[in-house]
């Protein structure tokens, strides 16, 4: 089967001047199935929102390539470009405050999308916009009313709405729940399991709520500093960790048990993450990682398929040389 | 550990009935509506609840840091050892706030002046509390930042708040609160701006220097995994009030409030590969401009009753040290606890959620 999108060693730098480069997103290379969840996890500053942009042409490409269905998308998109796939890819954003433009009606903000790519009438899209108010649990008559007036939970569905209204076939959410409350976040979440169920999507899930990617997608790829270092499905990512730098991740990840919790020892991670200028070639997790090899210092690890003895784990991709 | 609560422990600070209002435009929001508590030394209380239930107002009002007008503390009193501590200031007239009382907030960059060096900000709260000389509170400062677990602290001493990182920033912060040598520490959402690696990091050193110092600690947060790992006593708030108080072994595995159970089942745990659903609680929080005359939660809760709609809840004792307002628990109450989690939500009319 053809995956609906493909992401081949994709890159992203940004220029500082004076040959400094920021090594946002290097060499990723990813692809997500028909109806698939992919959840993304790793610190700020891994480069998961960076990843999400320039999959969807937000953000122009450094290197490689984005295949959707099978063709291959533009290096850098024009306003054509734009125009044919904001039909088949929207994005959801992660602060439900900026990214809903305060000086339009929440029905303007929900219906440009179709008066801008589809030949709809005025009439048609204020009942769709309508229509998906509702969806999304508000109420058709807010369509008069400006973002201010809604709470955050009620912003995050506006923003999930003006994605979705689309109908696209592949959504890219950007750490969608992060800004809001526990009871809210649950509600966002199953609302886009309801949606990715009823509409048949495909998404790639961006969040560093570890136990909420695991609760949503498929499968979870990690992203340490630019690059992508562990890759499979959710549980067993989780659950059975196998990159140091995942496994660290995970064991930071605070459960709502005191029990647990006691049980816990100390951080195991030390230091932050380092800056993404200039980066040398190497594990980039070396100087973080308690594993460390002489070798992970001088030779970058590829992101490759761990034998599984028992065959169990087909897909699980790790960038490690304990592996 | 946190294990048992050692209910032996010095009270420190004793709040009783906390009321605060604000005047606004749209009229008075009741921000806290009747808060009581105790702090014990060298435990960690964790006030818990969504944004808007009024929790960092509840610890700015001890430290006196509610901007008057519009806020009032319009009732109740808090004690630090016995002396009336409202508006930062003991009766005696001695400053509570920065010396014996220590905050740290969520946004450390916002929290910093940008234009002094981070050394210059933690020497400057020892030459106010305590009268040092700059050099001698510089030097106590370089100290503060090793003891926070800082590299080449002189050399960070002399750096500016956008040269750190923000979980160096909030380690920075925490040296500024302690650098008195404050018996509470009051931690508004350390650690909500900061990925989970560092969050655990600054956990890990609130726990040492809580240890070391024995000092209490007042944690507002909105994370139950923060809760579950911090946290010896456990205030649940909801719309100004606490629905629910004990240690917490009770509010995580004897949860008395149907909001306390709401909050747990909205979150995934990870106890093993199953998928339990997530149950979102539906609605939103009371208006404050108008509390409801019943209780708080009465439009959300699944299992609410005629008597919630208009008579308030007292605190019920469900336990020893383990209150709930919530009146399922009152003797006449026909409806079992042991319902609370799997009974199905009772249509009740005329309830705008």
């Amino acid at each position: 089967m053809t995956p609906l999108i493909e992401a081949e060693g994709l890159t992203k730098h940004f220029g500082l001047g004076r040959n400094q480069t920021v090594h946002a997103v290097d060499d990723v290379s990813l692809h997500i199935d028909q109806r698939e969840i992919v959840g993304l996890v790793g610190e700020s500053g891994s480069g998961k929102s960076t990843f999400g942009k320039t999959l969807l042409g937000l953000l122009d490409k450094t290197a490689g390539q984005v295949k959707y269905q099978g063709e291959t998308l533009p290096q850098s998109y024009g306003p054509g470009d734009f125009q044919r796939h904001a039909r088949t890819m929207q994005m959801i954003f992660q602060d439900p405050y900026s990214s809903l433009n305060p000086r339009m009606t929440v029905g303007e903000i929900v219906g440009e999308g179709l008066r801008l790519h589809t030949s709809l009438s005025g009439r048609e899209v204020r009942d769709r916009v309508g229509d998906w108010l509702e969806r999304v649990g508000l109420n058709a008559a807010h369509m008069a009313r400006y973002p201010h007036e809604f709470s955050g939970g009620q912003r995050q569905r506006i923003g999930i709405a003006r994605a979705l209204i689309m109908s696209p076939e592949f959504v890219v959410c950007d750490e969608p729940i992060s800004a809001l409350d526990v009871s809210v976040q649950a509600q966002v979440v199953n609302l886009l399991g309801e949606l990715k169920e009823s509409m048949g999507l495909t998404m790639l899930f961006i969040a560093h709520d570890l136990s909420m990617v695991r609760y949503v997608s498929d499968r979870m790829a990690v992203m340490y500093l630019g690059s992508l270092i562990e890759l499979g499905v959710s549980n067993n990512v989780f659950f059975h960790p196998k990159h140091p730098y995942t496994q660290m991740l995970v064991g930071s990840n605070p459960e709502p048990d005191p029990a647990t919790e006691r049980g816990r020892g100390r951080t195991a991670i030390r230091g932050e993450i380092p800056s993404p200028v200039n980066i040398q070639p190497g594990c980039r997790f070396a100087n973080r990682c308690p594993k460390v090899m002489d070798v992970c210092r001088g030779t970058t690890p590829e992101l490759k398929s761990v034998a599984d003895p028992e065959g169990k784990e087909p897909d699980r991709l790790i960038a490690c040389h304990l592996y | 550990m946190n294990a048992v609560t050692d209910r032996f422990a010095p009270v420190l600070l004793d709040v009783q009935d906390l009321e605060v209002e604000f005047d606004t435009y749209g009229g008075t929001v009741h921000a806290v509506r009747g808060v009581s508590f105790e702090v014990h030394a060298g435990k960690t209380l964790a006030i818990v609840g969504e944004s808007g239930c009024g929790k960092s107002v509840t610890v700015q009002s001890i430290m006196g840091l509610i901007p008057s007008p519009p806020g009032r503390i319009v009732g109740g009193t808090a004690k630090l050892r016995g002396k009336e501590i409202i508006d930062g200031v003991t009766t005696d007239g001695e400053i509570v706030r920065g010396s014996q009382i220590g905050m740290i907030f969520q946004d450390p960059m916002t929290s910093l002046n940008p234009t002094m060096t981070i050394g210059d900000q933690i020497a400057e709260t020892l030459q106010v509390h305590r009268g040092f000389s700059h050099s001698q509170a510089l030097r106590l400062a370089v100290e503060l930042l090793e003891m926070t677990r800082i590299n080449e602290p002189s050399r960070r001493a002399r750096q500016y708040p956008f040269e750190f990182s923000g979980g160096m920033l909030q380690r920075s912060m925490i040296a500024m609160a302690i650098a008195c040598g404050p018996s509470i520490l009051i931690a508004d959402e350390p650690t909500t701006a900061l990925d989970v690696t560092i969050q655990s990091q600054i956990l890990d050193l609130l726990r040492d220097l809580q240890r070391e110092n024995n000092m209490a600690i007042i944690l507002i947060t909105h994370d139950l995994g923060v809760v579950a790992r911090m946290a010896d006593e456990v205030a649940v708030m909801y719309a100004g009030e606490f629905l629910e108080t004990g240690t917490a072994d009770d509010i995580f595995y004897s949860s008395a409030h149907p909001y306390t159970v709401g909050l747990r089942a909205a979150m995934p745990t990870n106890r093993d590969e199953s998928e339990q659903d997530l149950m979102p609680i539906d609605g939103s929080p009371p208006d404050l401009f108008a509390p409801p005359p019943g209780c708080a939660y009465f439009a959300r809760c699944p299992h609410a009753m005629e008597a919630c709609r208009n008579d308030p809840p007292p605190g019920f004792a469900v336990g020893s040290g383990h209150m709930t307002r919530c009146w399922l628990h009152h003797a006449d109450c026909s409806r079992r606890i042991d319902d609370l989690h799997y009974a199905a939500a009772a249509p009740l009319e005329g309830r705008d959620a």
